[in-house]
This record gives C-alpha cells, structure tokens and sequence, in this order.
C-alpha cells in the first residue's frame, strides 16, 4: 500500500493517539457492560452459578444437565424452598454458555465467582469440563456440586471443595466385564480365555471410562485383541468393525457419547458383527432403540440412573414419580436421561447442605456437603473423603424387546440377561 | 499393527470388504471434489465450505426422513433448494471475492463455514443424525462380507449424477459457455458470455453437487454440523492431488482417498483415519512442491 | 512536547496501564491476560501475513507445540513423562515450589526454541508454497499436529495433561500468569518494532510485492522466509508454554492446537485492525477480544453466527482494515501526501494488479 510518501513521526504519533483512545473507550465499555455484581445470597434468594455446555459438541446433554437443575430449583422453590436461619430461601441458578470448550468454561467459572460473585457452584457438562473448573472452583474454595463429570481422576487430586453425586467413570463398564466372566463360566470356558475388543473416543471421559474396562479385564486376565480410539468427527467406524468380524471377540465395549452409540448400533448392524456380548455408554440419548428398532436388541447399555430402580425421597417421591413429573415438565421426552436425574440430585445436595449447615458461610456449607448422607429418587449419596459419591452404583441394563431391563449387577436386576445376543440376522 | 496386516494376509476377504467400503464412501467424496475443482478451475474460488454445503444436503434429506418422506427423495430436493443456496451466497458473497487475492476467497467462505455449521446446530442440535433408507443389506461367504444396498444405490447414483454433470458441460450452452470462460474470462466476456451469470451458475451447480453428495452421506454414513470441515479436507485433498480440469484423476483420488481412510483404519488404528486424510493433503502438497521445483530448474 | 517524547510518554502510559491492571481490576485480570495474549498472537501473525505476505492458516501449531513442550518439560525434569501421563491425572503429583519455578522457566524458553526449530524444518516444506496452496498446507499442518498428539499416548493423546499445580496463592498465581503474558506480548512488540526499523523490514516486504524480483535483486528470500516464520514461531512458542499453564488443563484438539478459533481468531484480528502494520494488530487484537468478552454472553448461541458474519464482512467489505481505512480516509493525518494524479494512478494500478 504505497499513498505517497509517508513522513515517518507524523503517521506513528497519530496512530498512537487514535490507538490509545480507542484502547482506553474499549476497556471502559468492556467493564462497565460485565458489571461486577457481589452476591451469594439475594434477598430471599440463593444464588448457584454453572457454566453448561448450551452450544457446541456437549449442547444436548448441556440443556438435560439445565433441565434436571431446573426442574430440581422449581420443585424445592414450590415446596418452601430452603430454610435457614429460620427463613425460607429461594434457589436460583445463573448459567452461561461455555460452549463445550474447556478454556472457555474455566475463563467462565472465573467469571461466575469473581465477577458475579457466586458462592455456590453447580457443574458443567462432561468431565473434560468440569477438570477445567474444578482448578479454579478449588484455588477460591468455591463449594461445587456436580453432576456430569464422573472422571475418576477428579478425584484423586485432593479437591476438598468437589462434589460428585454420580458414579466414577471406570465403574461404567466394569460390570460388563463381570457379566462376560460370568457367562464364560457358565458354558465352562476361562474367563481368561475371553478375547475383548474396545473403541473408546479419544477424549478424557471415554479414555477413563477404558481405563476402568484395562484394569477389570487385566483381573480377569482377559484378552484384549482391539483397542481403537474413535476421532471427535467420528462418522464411520467400519474398519474397526472389520477388524472385530476378523479377531471374533467375545465382547465388544464402545464408548463415545451418543455418536459413538449411533455408529456403532448402525454398522453393526449394517455389517452383520456377531458377537456375543455389545456393551456400550449412552444408548439413551442416542435413541438406539427409536432409531435402530430390533437393530438394538440384546445391547448392554450401562447407566447412572434407571427410573425402574427403587429409590425414593420426600421431595420427588420415587424415581418413576420423577421420571413422570419431569416427561410433564419438559417437552420432547420419551425417557429421561440419566444426566437430567442427577443434575436434579445435585440441587437437592445443595438444599440439604444448606439446611444442615443452617448458614451460608462458606466452610459450614462446605463442611454439611461433605458430611451429606441422604436418600434421593436418584440413588444413596454419600460423599468419600475425595468428593465422588460411593453409595450409588452403577446399573448396566439391556435391550429386550426395545424396553430397556436391569441385568447386573444382579442386586438390582429385574431380568436376566440374554446371552449370546441374538442379533436377529 | 504388523498384528492386522498380517490378519490381512491371512483372511484375504477383509481386503475386498475394505476396499469396496472404501470405494463406495470414495465415490461420494469423488462427487463433492468434483463440485470443489469446479469452481476452483472456473472461478479460482477455494471454497472451504464445501464440507458444510454436503451437511447442510445431508440434513434435507434428514429433514425429509423425520416429515415421513424416503430420504432418497431428498436428492432432488437438495440439488434444488442447495442450487438456490448457492446462487444466494455468490450474490451475497462471493461475487465480491472472484477478483481478489486468492488468501481473500479462503477466509470468506470459513466465514461462511461458520455460519453455515453454527446455524445447522441452532436448528438441529449436535447430536449426530442418520436418514434411514431401510434398504436390505447383501451378505456372502457367511457375513464375512457385507454390502448395503443403499451403498449400492448411492454409487449408482452419485456415478449418474457424475456423467450427467459431464454431458451437461459438454453439450449444454451453459456448460460451453462455463468451460470458455473457464479457459480464458476476458475472451469469454468479448465473445458475449455474461461471465457474472456463468459464476454464479458454476457456483451453484456446485452447491447442488454438494447438496447431492450429503444426502448420500446421510443415508450411509451419520451427519452432525460440525462434520464439514472433514469432508472439505478431503475434497481439497482430492483436487490438489488430481488436479482441478483433469475429471478422471478426481474420480480415482476420490475413490483412492476412500480406500486409504478404511486401511489405515484397519491396520494403524481408527484414531489414525482422519490424522492420514491430513497428512495426504500435506504429503501431496510437498509432492507438488518438489514436482514444481524440478520444473523450476528444467526452465533455469 | 517533542515527537519522541510525546511517544516515550505514550508508551510509558501503556506500560504503566499494563500494570496497574490486575491491581485496579482485580476480578479481570485473566480477561486481561487474555487480550495480551491475543496481541500476541495478532502480531506474530501479521510477521508473514502483513508484512511478508505469506498467508498462514497454521501458525497455532507453534502455540500447541510450545505449551506441549512446556509441559513435558515442567513434568519429564522430575517424572516420567510416560507414568505421570498413562495415569490419566489418576494419581497426585505435588512440585515443590524449587521444582515448580525451576520447570516453569526451562520450560517457557525451551518451548521458544523447540518452536523455533519446528519453524526451520517445516519451513523446508511449506514455504515452497504459494498463495492459496501455503495457507491450506499450513493449516494441514496444524490440524495433523492436533490429531497425531491426539494418538501419542506418551501425551496423554485425547485426554490431555494436567499441569502441575502451582505452589501458592490463588491470587498470587493469576499475577504471575498476568505478568509472563503482559511481559511477554511487551517483549514481541518492542522486538517487532526494532526489527521493523531494519534491513529486515525491507526485505520481507520485497518478498511481499514481488517474491521473484526480490530473489534477482539478490534477497535470499528462502532465508528471510524462514527467519520471520521463526521469529513468529519463537514467541507463540512462549505464548502456548505460558497459556498452558495458566489454564492448568492441556488437551490437544480444544486447548493446544485450536485451529477454527484461535488460529483463525489471529488472522483476523490482524485483518481487522489492518494488516501490514505495527499498530493495527494490536488495535485489532484489542478491539475483537473487547468486542467477543462484551457480546458473547449477550448472544447466548448466535455468537458463532455473529463471529462468521464478522469474518464474511471483515475480509469482504473491509479488507483494509481500520488503520488501513483511517490512512485512506484521512491520509494527511497520518502524513501521506497525496496529489490527486498519483492517488488514483496508485489505486488502478493496484487494482489491476489484483
């Protein structure tokens, strides 16, 4: 761009002065627009803060995370909200979008507690997330409560002020393990002899959730002959099923949120994999059974929540109560997620703490959270020293018939479990 | 690793299923590439949307699943609705970008990437969506070897729509006149060719090839809005290799690309398939650097 | 007030701002972190772009690798790398305050240099690229980079590296983050604004206007190529090996290697405040991030939308950015002269050489 010839000091001081107040107009807007709002606790109402995954790759899960909060927030609101000190509080929670990206959901939760001033933090969507958080939640000795993040490495950190009301990733399909141990028993083979193959998401969760399957499977000292890592744009997992058709495992485990689910069930189909025993994560919010029909069938799908299983509380009543109450509240739900069930659970943790703590200074609450022991729709919660709940297990259930039955672990089991699958071609 | 090409060796049929997955999958990447050397040799436009104009087909025909319509119905339906797209965003867009620097049309269609992705989530989530076609699904030799029907029907079909896009360039005025100004723009505009109206024909058509590709997609593989920038990869990967006025080599790149994603899924692993679409691209870059190079020092 | 001083004050006022900030708004001071950082990453930017003409889409790559190399270096001086990373985080490790400063400044500079180095040899490759076909293989580049530590597990692959934790106070920690970014977007501006006062400066932008012409007059272009991308690579090297640790989580495809948003937000950061500029990336720089903290919580879901129209608009209707626009709009002011005969003579011999 040559307009002439430029004499050199003239053109720098005008660009500086132009720069410089344009710099200064900025940063003045940028601050007064964000606002610095300092409460905890407004009026009557208590306020709970969350960064939620409302666009990008986490988004459909985000808005079930939103709905449980939700749904938990106007149930206790209706039902005299939460007393302490003798007055009755309202709970309130201010979101933002983090759009399923870590760096953002950290630079968020520092937001939410300086700028906003939130005090009580509930989680974010997904484990990747909620590590981001948990840093900054920990270094203001922040209180959080999550329900989403079940990465068994969130809890070995030494947190104090982590929360975690659902089950450790490696407990997802660890009883799969199990069951196909069990199974090889019974028709009088090793279990030594089972011969597994994996296709994780190359992402925190799914990689814990194999970590977990490695450590069951090396108990068992089980083969394991493939172990894929699918891609983030996972839109096609036929080489690895070629692989499987090849090595004709035993057992077969997926696990990559719904996408992974929905491939999976799709080519399997497609290609015609017989193999005895398919577990997988997420069935549920990848619709298999709505998609695929009898493509499905006999699929073990692990979960952290049934509305099937026997738990009940004063405020929800039992799990099939919630399940009905929340088909009633939120449009576009057939089943309900497990996500929405205990990001539900997360608020009713908050409501008891705050009660117990009958305060909201800041180590009382967090002190009460630690001590929790309560029942709920969602299952027994009851925090270890490290912050996960170790009452609650995980339940791994079946496709019969597109109705989705308890199989193990056979405590909870309502059916028994159809062994090999019949894959129906 | 050494473990699965050995399997290979072993069970030689693994080989014919990889390769016809491959060639099947490879047909429609062939399609899209085509669409991408098209406007890329007439209108030295490189589009980087190319990815999600085939996801935004793929979600008409999903469209047309979830209103009770056969999704391979969507493929009208998407040439249509993606060729008015198209003529849309050239009015809007790109006529603008024809005549600056090449750095200028990249980032003007990731812009239009962005929106196009970004507006897909708003309307239909990011959970992945699958147009079910229903079709029966071929085994032989006991299910060791599988073939969908639809990824029978959609080879056909992507091979009629590629010969009809050939005939129409051939014989059609419309196509005479995109194949002159093609060559040479401004002898094009001296002849009387309204070499505006040619842009954004080419543009379009383009779209609608797109459009085309993504309803296949949908029904074979599973489309999600963020899916595109994959599928514009391997579209660039495609015409870099083969080279924009030469339709053959498109065709064999495609099919070619289609078969390397299945083997290096096979033997290194699934988490090496899309790492081995990129390194291509660099590796075919470099290639045609040092072909360049030579050529370079033959005229020194 | 002469010329120099009035810009040894100016100067002075940014400094002493650049400063003052985390003190006077306390509860900002990683928004702020943020803007240094993507100054930095605008002005690194514009080396090739602006000033070189060499377009790249990748130049993110060199922020991943230098916080990847960071990170191994903080881990690999007291652990295996290997253990510390098979063990998802699993396990606790605690630096001592020694270890933990000691690693962090190895690691910062030999992030720089190993950045550096990966300039050289991938300058080797790309640069014998042109146009549109180096900002694609760049970007290659960069994407393949994402992927391939994506299945290392020696790094963790998918699931990424937790830094180690810092040894003190939480305030005291955003300070030290704030400073290293502040310091080091201070250090790339005024190293920027020497080397643009020489031969240097010269020589790339007769690589700019005519590569070919350059390379009869005698530059050794592949050289001053690789040089400028060096420089770039040198300081995102510094500028990923501080960001890593100062989000304590690292992971490939979100984190290190973030190619549709921050290795695009640089370019158009450069483009926005006007590219080829000492000025404008900084401007730019500041006016996006000021612009996207403001809106994005406003927009809740179309902030993407918004985010490609402001590309779509920016390259298309105002390519020239804001200073290129203030200099043709008011060239006097920035003490062009202009006679109308040249003027429009310059534009349609620009014009026709588009």
């Amino acid at each position: 761009m040559h307009l002439g010839y430029p004499s050199e000091k003239t053109k720098k001081i005008t660009t500086r002065r132009a720069f410089s107040a344009l710099l200064a107009a900025g940063t003045a807007v940028g601050l007064l627009a964000s606002g610095a709002a300092n409460a905890k606790v407004e009026g009557d109402t208590i306020v709970l803060g969350s960064a939620i995954s409302l666009t990008g790759k986490y988004a459909t899960n985000g808005v079930h995370a939103q709905n449980g909060y939700e749904i938990a927030v106007k149930k206790i609101n209706d039902n005299g909200g939460v007393t302490v000190g003798g007055k009755s509080y309202k709970l309130k929670v201010v979101y933002y979008d983090d759009e399923s990206t870590p760096a953002r959901g950290a630079q968020l939760a520092e937001r939410l507690i300086k700028q906003d001033g939130v005090q009580f933090m509930l989680g974010p969507y997904s484990s990747g997330l909620t590590k981001a958080i948990a840093p900054v939640t920990e270094k203001y000795k922040i209180p959080m409560v999550e329900a989403e993040g079940a990465s068994r490495s969130l809890f070995t950190q030494g947190y104090k002020y982590l929360f975690a009301v659902l089950s450790t990733s490696e407990q997802y399909l660890a009883s799969a393990i199990d069951l196909a141990a069990e199974m090889a028993e019974k028709e009088g083979r090793k279990p030594s002899d089972i011969k597994i193959a994996m296709a994780f998401e190359n992402d925190p969760f799914s990689l814990d959730v194999r970590a977990g399957v490695m450590d069951d499977a090396k108990k068992y000292d089980m083969k394991i002959v493939i172990d894929d890592k699918l891609p983030r744009d996972l839109s096609d997992m036929s080489a690895t099923l070629t692989k499987a058709k090849a090595l004709k495992p035993d057992l077969l485990i997926v696990s990559g949120h719904s996408k992974g689910a929905a491939t999976a069930v799709r080519q399997i189909n497609e290609m015609k994999i017989d193999i005895p025993m398919i577990a997988m994560t997420h069935c549920e919010a990848a619709k298999v059974t709505d998609k695929f029909g009898a493509g499905a069938n006999d699929i073990l799908c692990s979960t952290q929540w049934a509305e099937t299983l026997t738990y009940e509380d004063p405020l929800f009543g039992t799990a099939a109560e919630f399940h009905e109450e929340f088909k009633q509240t939120f449009e576009g739900y057939t089943t309900v997620p497990y996500q929405s069930a205990q990001a539900a659970a997360a608020v009713m943790v908050w409501k008891d703490a705050f009660e117990r703590a009958d305060s909201f200074e800041i180590g009382k609450v967090r002190d009460a959270i630690a001590a929790t022991e309560m029942n709920t729709f969602y299952g027994p919660i009851k925090f270890s020293e490290a912050g996960n709940n170790i009452a609650k297990p995980m339940v791994l259930r079946q496709i019969q018939e597109g109705q989705y039955n308890v199989v193990a672990p056979s405590k909870w089991a309502s059916h028994p479990v159809n062994y090999p699958r019949d894959a129906g071609f | 690793m050494f473990d699965n090409l050995s399997l290979l060796g072993l069970a030689p049929v693994f080989n014919i299923q990889l390769l016809l997955d491959g060639l099947f999958i490879g047909a429609i990447f062939a399609l899209a590439a085509y669409g991408l050397a098209l406007v890329w040799g007439v209108m030295n436009v490189k589009n980087l949307a190319q990815g999600d104009f085939v996801i935004m087909g793929g979600y008409i025909a999903y469209s047309l699943a979830e209103l009770g319509i056969h999704p391979i119905f969507g493929l009208p339906v998407a040439v249509v609705v993606m060729f008015a797209f198209g003529w849309a965003v050239y009015v809007l867009v790109i006529r603008r970008v024809i005549d600056r620097d090449l750095f200028t049309s990249l980032l003007a269609t990731f812009g239009i990437a962005i929106v196009v992705q970004q507006t897909l989530n708003l309307i239909y989530g990011p959970e992945v969506k699958i147009a079910e076609s229903g079709f029966a699904i071929r085994s032989a030799l006991d299910n060791q070897l599988t073939v969908a029907d639809i990824k029978l029907v959609s080879f056909a079909m992507a091979a009629a729509l590629a010969i009809a896009v050939v005939i129409f360039m051939k014989r059609s005025r419309m196509g005479q006149a995109i194949r002159a100004t093609a060559q040479d723009p401004r002898a094009a505009k001296i002849m009387g060719i309204d070499t505006d109206r040619v842009y954004a024909f080419t543009f379009s058509l383009n779209a609608a090839i797109c459009g085309a590709a993504g309803v296949l997609i949908a029904m074979i593989w599973v489309i999600q809005p963020f899916y595109g920038i994959t599928h514009s990869i391997r579209s660039f990967v495609i015409v870099t290799a083969a080279g924009f006025g030469n339709l053959p080599g498109v065709i064999i790149a495609g099919l070619g690309l289609g078969v390397a994603e299945q083997y290096s899924g096979f033997v290194m692993g699934a988490e090496f398939q899309q790492a081995t679409v990129v390194g291509l691209l660099v590796a075919v870059l470099v290639w045609r650097q040092i072909q360049q190079s030579r050529i370079r020092q033959v005229v020194q | 007030m002469t010329a120099q001083q009035r810009q040894f004050l100016l100067y002075g006022l940014i400094l002493l701002g650049g400063i003052a900030a985390p003190f006077v708004f306390p509860n900002y001071t990683f928004q702020i972190a943020v803007l240094w950082v993507m100054i930095l990453f605008a002005l690194t930017w514009d080396i090739m772009g602006g000033q070189m003409g060499y377009n790249s889409l990748g130049n993110i790559f060199f922020f991943g690798a230098g916080m990847y190399a960071c990170a191994v270096i903080q881990i690999g001086l007291y652990y295996n790398v290997g253990e510390y990373t098979s063990a998802y985080g699993a396990v606790r490790v605690d630096f001592t305050p020694g270890q933990y400063y000691l690693g962090l400044v190895l690691g910062i500079l030999a992030s720089a240099v190993i950045s550096a180095v990966f300039a050289v040899i991938f300058g080797w490759i790309v640069f014998g690229l042109r146009g549109p076909y180096f900002a694609i293989g760049t970007l290659g580049v960069a994407i393949a980079a994402g992927e391939l530590v994506g299945a290392w597990d020696w790094l963790g692959g998918g699931s990424g590296i937790s830094m180690p934790t810092y040894p003190g106070e939480p305030d005291a920690r955003a300070n030290l983050f704030y400073f290293l970014c502040f310091g080091s977007a201070v250090a790339t501006f005024l190293f920027l604004r020497i080397l643009y006062a020489t031969r240097f400066k010269l020589a790339i932008n007769a690589i700019r206007d005519d590569e070919a012409k350059a390379e009869a007059m005698g530059v050794h272009t592949l050289r001053y190529k690789i040089i400028a991308w060096s420089i770039a690579a040198f300081f995102l090297g510094i500028s990923g090996a501080i960001y890593g640790n100062m989000s304590g989580f690292i992971e490939p495809l979100e984190v290190a290697f973030p190619t549709v948003t921050f290795g695009i937000f640089m370019v158009l950061m450069a483009l926005l405040g006007g590219k080829g500029t000492l000025w404008g990336p900084v401007l730019g720089a500041t006016l996006f991030h000021v612009i996207k903290e403001v809106t994005w919580t406003h927009l809740l879901g179309w902030q993407w939308v918004a985010l490609g129209l402001l590309i779509i608009i920016n390259v298309v209707y105002f390519q020239q950015g804001l200073l290129g626009w203030a200099q043709e709009k008011w060239p006097e002011a920035f003490g062009i002269r202009v006679d109308e005969d040249s003027s429009t003579a310059n534009r349609e011999q620009r014009s026709a050489a588009e």
